[in-house]
């Protein structure tokens, strides 16, 4: 296997001399902070670096991750609470000043050559080392699917330090022996079930007790809160407008700024004049941004007219200013052909027969803009040598980097705060706003500036899902598949997220999740990816590379399952025959779908399965059409085993948000190139999917036996939209390879 | 100086008759709850009433709104939470949270005229834009929100 190889090899190079793991050695440990470590009011006590108590009898926790509507507060919270035997009624949450010990490991780990259902010593090991390198290395940032995988052990071990010092605490308060006391519903009470204390009594007594090896975490019968729903703590501010977005940032003295970006891709603004000589009242200064120029003025909207009516612009154009997409999908054909392969990879022993019939299948998937409903936005302020930022985002540690590097100060002189996000999907991990705004920030000192792009300039300035082509090919003799084999080419989002974020070096490879290895059982596959350089910048969307190549491979898998003459879920289960986990999903969500059961003419299900980030997903879409080219999405059945689950209700409502942000793409999404730029501007011409659109979702959670927790803010995605070409082709017998999904 | 009511109140505001009532509310007037989200009516994130009317304040100039009455998000329960809003936690709906504002008060100004709305109804008239696809629990909580307006009268 070459997992042992890869194993060892990442033992040897991190871990030479390293013997047992213990709670002094523990990464868990390394990870839990020190009671001063957050912010401490006079009426509250820290209790270790993720929660600290108040006399008002609250618990407050932190959460170093970016809340963009995946429940992110709640589910960590829950950690902390369901070990420290809180109620959920005391819990409050807080951003933390950015440390070591809340930096997201798990992001690190998931780059780590262990597939998702290994556990064991080495893994254990590995993962300790990875934290502690994390410490050092790590960046605090949200994505890939990782907060609570990330979160899991270290904020359990915080709750249930937590607990054994408000115990012990309760025990010097009260002279009575710890043995006697337990904790129950967020109060210190006797074994016989008498109360001793609040937590909020304990404020005082906490100080000057040692730090102790926490109790065994609890086993997974013993959680109370853990696997139920409680209230989610963002609700009840988002319902009446008091959520603060970036753009809700408000300063003494706030100036906005407009922004146009250059029209082609790589270019910039090199001069400027202002129309009739002098600028207009409201406008205060016109400055050239890292890719753009801004109008800064008292008014957001009389600067972005201003951009349109008032102002000369020179613009440099970029490398490639006459780009348009059929030039770019003619490159792209030849590089299928011809061009040099980074990444080949084989799985199994190449058949010698040449087989008895070929299945050959072409796909394209396109560029797509991520579209979060608030349209990017930074705030910045800059004095003296230093620096404040106010801004949505998915990595505090990355806009403290480019903020410093833009300013030309220290890291430490640069402060971030993390407002609420109206939507991430990757697009807020990039730091291009961070840019424009510190540039604009230095040219009015002391003035906090606020960048808002428009909607036009969010859909034309993205950083987009790669456009990607791939070419699969099967051999089959007397009914019998013996070898698949795909060859893709797409640009590398991790080589263009390093370049133009720290500068790193491209390394020329698929980002990994756009070349992971197939669930199937197939007796030989071969992967060859073919990574091309251009000029349109590619960045984590939503699902990153799983989000094309699940496309590709499930559309792949139905074309093959036909030329077998077998029906799609039928052959998916005979591949799946050695993966009980992922068997059982495809199982239960064809059940649930009535997969099988008679539909109207002219209708059809299609079924697909995926995994990415830790978690396993299958969807049946149910599609009607009608006219050969009006098509429904009636109903998308989805089954998902993310191990152990934290708050259900976040699982159903993450698959269904992924189902709907893969649905836009399935149907609509398409960014299209034209001089060296890009032709859609706003929602009339990159359409998503509005509610009348929405198809009837149902979830089901797959109980599972695994120990190792999943992500969910991704895997919904990647499966629907082979499930809605799958069904388009039981429905009308017509193999749609390209998205978005065309009937017309 | 041009004159509006704003949530209940008296504001006088010195803006340009063409800026749009949207930018007045966030930018003179500090009122935050309606969203910027396209800028040309097409998303919803923006909406507010109008002498009681949904309207998407993106795109309605200064001067259409002079002497009406606007109601924002925040001036939507007069207080208290209003029925939309209590529907809203009940299902849990929001993500994001940032198009919520716009769905609610849209809804809010809908279940007045259809106080018992299908499916269809919903459909037709609630087409704001969520990218984080809670249109499945904003279906649900418009249905609840009927129910608790229909005990309430």
């Amino acid at each position: 296997m070459k997992w042992t190889r890869r194993k060892a090899i990442v033992l040897g190079a991190l871990g030479a001399g390293f013997v047992g793991v213990g709670w002094w050695f523990s990464y868990e440990r390394d990870r839990l902070g020190r009671r001063d470590l957050l912010n401490i009011k006079p009426d509250e006590a820290g209790l270790n670096g993720w929660v600290k108590i108040a006399r008002d009898n609250s618990v407050t926790v932190a959460i170093p991750r970016a809340e963009m509507g995946q429940g992110v507060q709640t589910a960590l919270a829950m950690l902390v609470a369901e070990e420290m035997d809180a109620r959920w009624e005391q819990i409050r949450v807080e951003e933390p000043p950015e440390h070591g010990v809340h930096r997201n490991v798990e992001i690190l780990i998931d780059g780590l050559p262990f597939s998702p259902e290994e556990t064991g010593t080495v893994v254990d090991i590995a993962h300790w080392m990875a934290g502690k390198l994390g410490g050092v290395l790590g960046v605090s940032a949200t994505g890939g699917s990782t907060s609570v995988r990330d979160a899991w052990l270290p904020m359990r071990t915080a709750g249930a330090v937590a607990r054994d010092l408000l115990l012990r605490a309760a025990a010097r308060k009260t002279a009575i022996p710890v043995g006697q006391l337990t904790v129950v519903d967020g109060e210190i009470r006797r074994r016989d079930g008498s109360t001793v204390a609040t937590f909020g009594e304990l404020v005082d007594f906490v100080d000057g007790l040692s730090s102790m090896p926490p109790p065994p975490l609890k086993k997974p019968s013993e959680f109370r809160l853990i696997g139920t729903s409680p209230p989610r703590i963002d609700i009840p501010a988002k319902v009446v407008g008091a959520a603060t977005f970036g753009i809700d940032v408000r300063l003494p003295g706030l100036l906005y700024a407009a922004v146009r970006n250059a029209p082609t891709f790589g270019g910039s603004a090199t001069a400027f004049s202002i129309k009739g000589g002098t600028l207009p009242k409201g406008i205060e200064r016109v400055v050239i941004v890292p890719g753009g120029i801004a109008a800064i003025g008292t008014s957001w909207w009389q600067a972005e007219r201003f951009l349109d009516d008032g102002l000369d612009v020179t613009w440099q154009a970029g490398p490639e200013p006459t780009l348009d997409s059929a030039t770019l999908w003619t490159r792209y054909e030849q590089l299928l052909q011809t061009g040099t392969v980074a990444l080949k990879r084989e799985l199994g022993h190449e058949p010698e027969s040449r087989g008895t019939q070929t299945v050959e299948a072409t796909y394209r998937a396109p560029y797509l803009a991520h579209a979060t409903m608030e349209p990017m936005n930074c705030t910045a302020r800059a004095e003296g040598g230093k620096v404040e930022v106010w801004m949505p985002n998915q990595s505090p540690t990355l806009v403290r980097l480019v903020a410093s590097q833009v300013a030309n100060v220290a890291q430490a002189d640069v402060a971030v705060h993390t407002t609420f996000l109206g939507g991430g999907f990757g697009r807020r991990a990039e730091t291009d706003l961070v840019r424009q705004a510190v540039t604009s920030a230095l040219a009015l000192p002391g003035r906090p500036v606020q960048v808002l792009w428009s909607r036009e300039e969010d859909i034309r300035h993205d950083c987009y899902r790669p456009m990607a082509l791939a070419r699969w090919t099967a051999t089959l003799a007397d009914g019998k598949l013996l070898a698949v084999a795909k060859r893709q080419v797409s640009q590398s989002v991790t080589d263009g997220f390093g370049a133009r974020t720290v500068g790193l070096p491209a390394q020329g490879q698929p980002e990994g999740n756009a070349v992971e290895n197939p669930a199937y059982g197939f007796p030989y596959y071969r992967l060859e990816a073919i990574v091309p350089e251009g000029p349109v910048p590619v960045g984590f969307w939503r699902s990153v590379g799983h989000s094309h190549t699940a496309f590709f491979d499930e559309s792949f898998i139905d074309e093959l399952s036909a030329a077998l003459k077998k029906d799609p879920f039928e052959f998916r289960r005979e591949l799946l025959a050695n993966r009980p986990r992922y068997l059982k999903v495809l199982e239960v969500a064809a059940k649930e779908a009535g997969w099988g059961t008679p539909l109207p003419a002219g209708s059809g299900r299609g079924i697909a399965l995926r995994a990415s980030f830790g978690s396993i997903v299958a969807q049946v879409a149910e599609v009607s059409v009608t006219d050969g080219k009006n098509l429904k999405v009636e109903r998308v059945t989805c089954a998902i085993d993310c191990g152990p689950v934290v708050h259900p209700a976040i699982v159903r409502a993450q698959m269904e948000s992924g189902i709907v942000y893969g649905l836009s793409a399935a149907l609509f999404g398409e960014i299209t190139l034209a001089d060296g730029g890009v032709e859609q501007a706003n929602f009339t011409d990159y359409r998503v999917v509005q509610l009348a659109e929405a198809p009837a979702l149902s979830v089901h959670i797959v109980a599972s036996d695994s120990p190792v927790i999943g992500g969910v803010g991704e895997p919904g995605t990647p499966p629907i939209a082979p499930a809605l070409a799958n069904a388009l082709f039981a429905a009308t017998g017509r193999r749609l390879r390209t998205l978005p999904l065309r009937l017309a | 100086m041009i004159a509006l009511l704003v949530n209940g109140q008296k504001r006088e505001v010195d803006a340009p008759a063409d800026k749009p009532l949207l930018w007045v509310l966030r930018e003179d007037l500090n009122v935050l709850g309606p969203k910027f989200g396209c800028g040309i009516a097409a998303c919803g994130a923006c909406t507010v009433h109008v002498d009681g009317v949904a309207s998407r304040s993106c795109s309605l100039p200064l001067s259409a709104a002079a002497g009406k009455s606007i109601v924002t998000i925040e001036g939507l329960g007069e207080g208290r939470l209003h029925a939309v809003q209590r529907a809203w936690i009940e299902e849990q709906a929001p993500q994001c949270g940032y198009c919520q504002p716009g769905f609610i008060m849209a809804t809010a100004a809908f279940l007045k005229d259809k106080p018992k709305p299908t499916d269809q109804e919903i459909d037709e008239a609630l087409t704001n834009i969520c990218r984080c696809g809670t249109y499945g629990a904003i279906r649900r909580a418009i249905h609840r929100a009927a129910v608790i307006l229909a005990g309430a009268s």
